[in-house]
């Protein structure tokens, strides 16, 4: 998967979390929940769904590293490069 | 005893499988429109099932429905549509005066059995289970679920009482009422069972599971060819207010929660009691002051079960006989057995009768049981009582509701003219 596609993926998944949300202008740099409206529960959904769909483990510790999309591209490209893409 | 206020009924939301509002629910009654419908789950296959039609997303965000239980969007449902149906704006409400009191049958087996599912697609890896498993899953779920989309901050919690706590939750918001813990209370039952494989195939397993090639044809209580329960998914939160208060506002009254009692068989799991139902029966009308001859309509509880129907038709009798003026119907038979929200839901059913001076019939009934023989049953088509032409009017409703392990309730409410 490529930073593109990870980004793809990640936007899917908050889709699918998040359904009232128009993730249309959804940026890089900025945090997420200043974004849009994510809590605790809807990251611990993120967190699922890479392990449902990419078999991704994220453990606790490392949970505000998906706090950006930015933080999710470098965070998961080690762990996504061999991956396809998976769209709900 | 001090004299308790009395309290009335000012508002009611429900969805139910032949209706989204009362007034859609009632013509459906009256017109003989059952809402069963064949119905697929898995595990089970085909069945049937009566299923609500109702938009969630009328009150609901689609990712609060996606968060919550499919128990939380009804009541939502419910507890929304019952405020308007007051005149009451939320804007106008203290919101720590309202209770929210929602009768369950059961709660949390859905979510279970989606969450055993989902596990066993990953080789019951436990990192599969969902966090949302337990707010999914405690009891007060579909009322705390109400007080989050309405932004509540008054008491909210279930009252569990198998297929009678439609009939407890509103006893119980009655109560809260009276003690003056709450102004307003959402109180009744909500259910959705029909998400549920295991409570087809309990019943199943029983016996006790309707069977029939036209699904509106297979609740069928009183009928000697019954051959069980249809299972349904409902609910109904009647809006309750000290009478006081209603009238000060204004508010156009459904009728008056006069009496009710709770007992128990104490007898079997499962099997009814004809002598506990009819110690429930005789323990309202005392608490309501009436005597059986003064009740108008007998909305029964009788869910098409063989055993179920002939232990309660032997309660009413008990009761009954020689009751002239007292006609008898079921509700079960258009819409399945609504568990939890069923007491409410047929109660709400019969509440129209106050104004329009009918009483719908039960339907399904083509060879009467002759252990289910009961004096003044209304069946095939709705009837208006001498007492409705005569001017006295229908005033009073007798609603019953059983449930496993024993559990009794009746509910006595009458009309806002008396």
């Amino acid at each position: 998967m490529t930073n593109e596609e990870i980004v793809i993926a990640i936007k899917d998944i908050i889709a699918t979390i998040a359904p009232d949300e128009d993730l249309s202008g959804l940026e890089l740099a900025p945090k997420l929940r200043d974004q849009i409206e994510l809590d605790s529960m809807d990251f611990l959904d993120i967190v699922m769904e890479l392990r449902k769909r990419y078999g991704v483990q994220v453990p606790e510790e490392d949970y505000m590293e998906l706090a950006t999309l930015q933080g999710c591209v470098d965070y998961l490209a080690p762990k996504l490069g061999d991956k396809q893409l998976v769209t709900a | 005893m001090p004299e308790l206020p009395r309290v009335v009924i000012t508002g009611v939301g429900l969805t139910s499988p032949n209706g989204d509002s009362l007034p859609a629910y009632r013509r459906n009654l009256l017109d003989g429109v059952s809402g069963v419908e064949a119905y697929e789950i898995r595990h089970v296959g085909e069945t049937l099932a009566g299923v609500c039609h109702f938009d969630p997303l009328r009150h609901q965000k689609r990712k609060e429905v996606r968060r919550g239980t499919r128990a939380g969007s009804i009541a939502i449902w419910c507890a929304r549509e019952s405020l308007a149906d007051a005149g009451l704006e939320l804007a106008a409400i203290d919101r720590r005066r309202v209770g929210v009191y929602t009768g369950i049958t059961e709660h949390g087996n859905v979510e279970t059995e989606n969450q055993i599912h989902e596990v066993a697609q990953y080789g019951f890896d436990l990192s599969f289970w969902s966090h949302h498993h337990n707010p999914r899953t405690v009891a007060n779920n579909p009322a705390g679920e109400v007080t989050l989309n309405l932004g509540l901050s008054g008491p909210a919690y279930s009252l569990g009482g198998a297929c009678a706590a439609g009939n407890l939750g509103l006893i119980h918001g009655t109560e809260q009422l009276q003690l003056g813990q709450v102004d307003v209370a959402l109180a009744g039952g909500v259910s959705e069972s029909i998400h549920t494989f295991g409570i087809f195939a309990s019943f199943r397993a029983q016996g006790a599971l309707a069977r029939h090639t036209d699904p509106t044809r297979a609740s069928r209580p009183f009928d000697r060819d019954r051959n069980g329960i249809v299972v349904s998914e409902g609910g109904c939160l009647f809006t309750l207010e000290r009478l006081d208060d209603a009238l000060a506002r204004g508010a156009r009254v459904y009728g008056e929660v006069r009496g009710y009692h709770v007992n128990s068989d104490g007898t079997d799991f499962v099997l009814p009691s004809a002598s506990g139902q009819e110690h429930c029966i005789r323990g309202a009308l005392k608490h309501a002051g009436l005597t059986p001859d003064r009740v108008d309509i007998v909305s029964t509880h009788a869910t098409s079960t063989p055993s179920g129907d002939v232990a309660e038709c032997q309660a009413i009798r008990g009761v009954f006989d020689g009751c002239e003026t007292t006609f008898i119907n079921n509700t079960k038979s258009y819409i399945g057995h609504a568990m939890g929200a069923a007491g409410a839901l047929e109660l709400a059913g019969n509440l129209p009768s106050f104004e329009d001076g009918l009483v719908h019939p039960t339907i399904n009934l083509d060879h009467l049981d002759p252990e289910c023989e009961l004096r003044n049953l209304v069946h095939g088509e709705p009837l208006r009582p001498p007492q409705a032409s005569d001017g006295e009017g229908i005033r009073t409703i007798l609603n019953m509701s059983f449930g496993m392990l024993g559990i009794n309730s009746a509910v006595v409410v009458q009309s806002p003219s008396n």
